[in-house]
């Protein structure tokens, strides 16, 4: 028997275990009690985030199923430090008192995710890839209807779980179109095979309606706003932040090493999705009121800015798209935490509510006004270099206009998230939400997302880290 | 060789004083953060001496030159394989020798401000902004390249700013002088800016190692003319020349110092006379090897400016009342002798006789015009004025003061053995063999220097019996003592041995006083001394009488010749009626136009695809399967 292998797949199978010892430990607790499982999964993740950060080699499992390498490996360790996050952040929720018999569920559920994701970013066959799409897609659904009393989150629920019907109804149509013209379903196999013929151009295009829907493209989009609102709080920003940058990574790693032969034509296609989805994502953002639903909308937005280091298909861009989720993920969790910490202590999360924010909560309004200036790449917080190197790898690939309407659109999203930073420090407000202290769990998770958008915008060896990682992925 | 990584910490200490200060300081009692402050820079001020000391004497074998080391490099920002900025700690004699100045002058000041500082609202934001200041200007001397030097460049700027705008809630005129120097420094700096890319164009490097190498791709390169006859390389020196002649305050970038005197005394103690408008001439100094070797056209330049500003300045400074005016004026004569020192020098050996007299002087410059600066602050401290009017025999009331007051006019009259006396008289020989119509200028100046100086002395210690209505009494002994070190320094300071230190080459070489050109230096130097005795030791008509005879020259003189005005005239009557009001208009109409157009097409627009969002989960699905099937169209049967 060979143990490495378990080293190998120690991500999977230790988040894995980590799922079945909460769901043991719940079965043998008091209902008073519950509110234990926080405290131990925390320190469970925390222990299998670190392990993660253990050096990894390139291997394959399972006859090539599974694979993995230190970029993968890289991926994984991003999504756990954003998950460490919402985990933290989802702590003063998950002690309110009708949470209390369900916290392992949230748990539970959102590991399973996780573990889909990790499955999708190890997959090398499109038989992999399926299985770890709908584990890390029907749980979520459960997630999004985790308040379902409420009948908005039991309808967020339910609109996720048709409309992922629907997209995978399509995707495994594409896969099994891909399996017809070539007879594999492994990348490797696939790859060679691949040509531009109309049918797996047809069988691409289903293929990526899938992904799209997973990273809400536009018009693969509609059900986000719905969602984000409905679900609560901190299931939006996993499903906002977290879900999105997995779907991005695996998007990147399909594009760059099974359909790399069609890439004049996807590039096409993502030229068109990619200035829909900014255009579109921040004409919604630009009029809404609600934070949950600005974000969800920015969000989308800034999925389109992602496209263009796809369509760069060269190493800085695969290197900027994976610097551009890491900084995404910090900055997005930065806004979600202060919006999460405000809604879950006062109940409100309209903007005009954040009118005089500064005046009252200082320290809440810096974080926030740091992470949307992230978020809108001002110089120099990280979100500037994770949209400059995006544009820059778009621009050595020749794709001039698509710069200029991405920067336009960077302009008018500029826009909406000064709007938020305006509300907080500039206008007055007749009662400002009262100052209120957030627990130490919110906290740390606050400021684990600061640093994390101080820090990468300062430590560019990260970014050459990263590079010299996507050097082995591209040929 | 001796290792040198430690000299890090030389600008990190003020850096994190700044920081705690700045966070914290409104909670701390206030003398609490004037000790953090001057303690934090004390500690660099005792790195930085056993710095020099290690790398002067200790650490270096004899008889071997003086080379520049990298203590501490990091790659800070990648942006290509050719095109790197990195961030680092340069060694060598001119940046430990700045070091050296900056520190104990910043020490001194330290110290000083707690006394003079006193009571002040802002006391622990004035030591953050001093802790920034101290940081940037570290960080400035130390750059291992142009970039690097750059960021600290403006770094030191802006911190410059926050400083004179120190009294901005209670002096309105403070805000518009630290504006002024703001932006007027900010146009030379555009020039410093092309010079830099151009340079860096040009040779393919920021380095300062590489740049100034003697057998480098800079210097080898150079020929060719480019423009009007100068090369490429002439010219970038040039334009970075003018970020150094806006920092230093050269003509005709001058305007802005002695506005800048309306920030607190201590300030400019440190500001103005020893360490931010001396940047100028470091940075010549920096790239010297370039300028000497690579484009002696861009030095020439240099040497008038500097020249023409030095006796610019000291005819203004005879005829201004308010005492640091003089000062201002007087620092800007003394480091247009700097800029002159270093573009009469040539590279290498004797030959670079003027880059080691201009050094010297900076170095002798920092100590007495600091010391200057304090006493003014001193004296303005118990007489609560800035015009000499409002003072007279103050001797009896501040004597430390008068005392130090005393050494440092006689130091930068050039009177022996003071210091100034043997590093204006290296710039002399300098002068005289390269150029003698500067060295007219410059001896001319001398005696200047000596009439204003004294002139100010007898202004504010002897004179007319003035009436205080309270009476004004000596500062207390933390202000005093700084006031003695520097003093000390001013004295002995002269006695250093540069030539074997601080040279082109790093090369020491055998230095003599050349009585041929001391004699009659310091004898202009007495000259100018008794005039002013005779004018102003006493109360008399005299001064007023010549003034009158000189009616108009007086006038002009006094009015900074107009200098202002001019700048005024050309922003306000031609710029701005001919230029701004009609980009104002366009920007109004046709851009804000075509703005708003655009904001509200975008408006539109998102009402148009409200639509699209109505909740319904039928319609989302038939746009989400209309959207695989438009795409399918498009790129299998259309493209």
């Amino acid at each position: 028997m060979n143990f490495s292998d378990i080293l190998t797949m120690r991500h999977e199978l230790m988040l894995t275990l980590l799922a079945l010892v909460i769901l043991i430990i719940d079965l043998n607790l008091h209902n008073r009690n519950k509110h234990l499982i926080i405290s131990i999964t925390l320190g469970l993740f925390f222990i299998h985030t670190l392990v993660g950060f253990l050096p990894a080699e390139n291997s394959t499992l399972f006859g090539g199923m599974y694979r993995t390498n230190p970029l993968l490996v890289m991926m994984k360790n991003i999504l756990n430090v954003g998950v460490l996050i919402v985990l933290l952040q989802s702590v003063t929720w998950l002690k309110k008192e009708e949470n209390r018999e369900k916290i392992s569920e949230y748990f539970i559920l959102l590991f399973s995710t996780l573990i889909g994701m990790y499955f999708m970013i190890s997959s090398g066959d499109f038989l992999m890839f399926y299985l770890g799409l709908e584990l890390a897609t029907i749980p979520i659904a459960a997630l999004a209807a985790y308040t379902h009393h409420q009948t908005k989150s039991a309808e967020a629920g339910i609109k996720l779980l048709l409309i992922s019907a629907l997209s995978s109804g399509i995707l495994l149509f594409g896969l099994s179109l891909i399996y017809g013209s070539t007879g594999s379903i492994y990348f490797d196999t696939i790859t060679q095979l691949y040509k531009n013929t109309p049918m797996q151009v047809l069988a691409f295009i289903f293929f990526f309606t899938g992904m799209g829907f997973k990273i809400s493209l536009v018009p693969f989009h509609l059900w986000t706003a719905d969602v984000y609102e409905g679900a609560p709080i901190n299931v939006t920003s996993y499903l906002s932040v977290i879900s999105k940058g997995a779907a991005a990574f695996i998007l990147i790693i399909v594009m760059f090493t099974v359909f790399n032969t069609i890439a004049p034509v996807y590039n096409n296609i993502l030229y068109l999705i990619s200035v829909l989805t900014m255009t579109i994502g921040n004409l919604f953002a630009l009029r809404q009121k609600n934070m949950k639903r600005f974000l969800a909308f920015s969000s989308i937005a800034q999925a389109g800015f992602i496209l263009l280091g796809i369509i760069g298909g060269n190493i800085m861009g695969m290197t900027s798209v994976i610097y551009f989720v890491l900084v995404y993920i910090f900055s997005n969790l930065g806004a979600f935490g202060v919006v999460s910490a405000i809604s879950t202590v006062t109940g409100k999360d309209s903007m005009d509510d954040y009118d005089g924010l500064y005046a009252t909560n200082p320290k809440l309004s810096l974080l926030m006004m740091l992470a949307l200036f992230s978020l809108a790449g001002i110089p120099p917080v990280a979100g500037f270099f994770g949209k400059f190197f995006l544009f820059a790898s778009a621009a050595s690939a020749g794709y001039y206009w698509l710069v200029f309407i991405a920067v336009l659109n960077a302009t008018i999203s500029l826009y909406y998230y000064l709007l938020v930073v305006k509300a907080m420090f500039i206008n007055k407000s007749e009662e400002p939400l009262a100052y209120f202290k957030s627990d130490l769990a919110t906290r740390t998770g606050l400021v684990l997302s600061g640093l994390g958008i101080f820090i990468l915008g300062f430590w560019s060896q990260i970014y050459e880290l990263i590079n010299s990682l996507s050097f082995g992925i591209i040929h | 060789m001796a290792d040198f990584t430690y000299t890090l910490l030389i600008p990190l200490i003020p850096f994190f004083t700044f920081l705690l200060l700045g966070l914290a300081g409104h909670k701390m009692k206030p003398i609490m953060a004037g000790l953090i402050g001057t303690s934090g820079l004390g500690a660099s001020a005792i790195l930085a001496y056993s710095a020099a000391i290690s790398y002067f004497w200790t650490g270096h074998s004899a008889g071997t030159p003086y080379t520049s080391i990298k203590a501490f490099e990091i790659p800070w920002l990648h942006l290509t394989d050719k095109l790197t900025i990195h961030l680092g700690v340069l060694i060598d004699p001119i940046s430990v020798m700045m070091l050296v100045v900056i520190t104990t002058v910043s020490l001194m000041v330290h110290i000083y401000s707690i006394g003079y500082m006193k009571g002040d609202t802002g006391f622990s934001r004035f030591f953050s902004f001093l802790s920034l200041f101290s940081f940037s200007m570290l960080g400035l001397v130390l750059a291992t390249n142009i970039f690097q030097m750059y960021i600290f460049w403006e770094l030191v700027g802006v911190s410059s700013f926050l400083l004179i705008g120190y009294y901005y809630y209670e002096k309105p005129s403070a805000v518009a002088a630290s504006k002024k120097a703001f932006i007027v420094t900010r146009f030379a700096d555009l020039g410093f800016l092309i010079g830099i890319l151009m340079l860096s164009f040009n040779t393919g490097t920021f380095d300062f190692q590489t740049l100034t190498d003697p057998h480098g791709p800079a210097i080898a390169q150079a020929g060719g003319a480019a423009f009007m006859g100068l090369s490429l390389l002439t010219w970038s020196l040039i334009f970075i020349f003018v970020g150094g002649a806006g920092k230093s305050a050269m003509f005709p970038f001058h305007i802005w110092l002695p506005d800048a005197m309306e920030g607190p005394t201590p300030v400019s103690a440190l500001i103005h006379a020893a360490t931010m408008v001396v940047a100028g001439v470091y940075l010549v100094a920096r790239l010297f090897p370039v300028f000497a070797l690579g484009a002696p056209d861009a030095l020439y330049v240099v040497a008038w400016i500097g020249g023409f500003s030095s006796l610019f300045a000291a005819v203004i400074a005879c005829t201004q009342t308010d005492i640091k005016r003089v000062l201002a004026f007087s620092t800007m004569s003394q480091i247009g002798y700097m800029m002159l020192a270093l573009g009469v020098s040539g590279y290498g050996g004797e030959e670079g006789l003027g880059f080691m007299a201009s050094n010297f002087h900076l170095f002798t410059h920092a100590m007495f015009k600091a010391l200057l600066f304090l006493g003014a602050g001193a004296v303005i401290h118990a007489v609560h004025s800035n015009e000499i009017g409002d003072m007279g025999n103050l001797r009896k009331f501040l004597p430390v003061t008068h005392i130090t007051f005393l050494i440092a006019c006689l130091t930068i009259a050039g009177i022996p053995p003071f210091s100034g006396f043997f590093s204006k008289d290296e710039i002399l020989v300098a002068a005289f063999h390269s150029n003698k119509l500067l060295f007219a200028i410059e001896y001319l100046v001398a005696g200047l220097t000596a009439f204003y100086m004294f002139r100010l002395y007898y202004g504010i210690f002897w004179g007319k019996n003035t009436h205080y209505h309270h009476t004004p009494h000596e500062a207390p002994k933390v202000m005093t003592i700084p006031l003695m070190i520097l003093a000390f320094g001013s004295v002995f300071a002269g006695f250093l041995p540069f030539h074997d230190l601080v040279t082109s080459d790093g090369k020491g070489f055998e230095s003599a006083i050349d009585w041929f050109v001391a004699i009659p230096s310091v004898l202009i130097g007495v000259v100018g001394i008794v005039i002013a005795t005779i004018l102003y030791k006493k109360e008399s008509a005299m001064p007023d009488r010549i003034a009158g005879s000189l009616k108009y020259l007086h006038r002009w003189a006094h009015r900074k010749f107009y200098i202002d005005e001019v700048y005024l005239f050309v922003t306000r009557k031609i710029i701005f009626r001919y230029i701004s009001v009609p980009i104002a208009w366009f920007d109004r109409h046709i851009v804000d136009g075509t703005m708003n157009g655009i904001a509200g097409m975008t408006v539109y627009a998102a009402y148009a695809v409200k639509g699209l969002q109505s909740g319904k989960l039928h319609q989302y699905a038939f746009v989400f399967v209309s959207g695989a099937v438009i795409l399918v169209l498009i790129f299998v049967y259309l493209v």
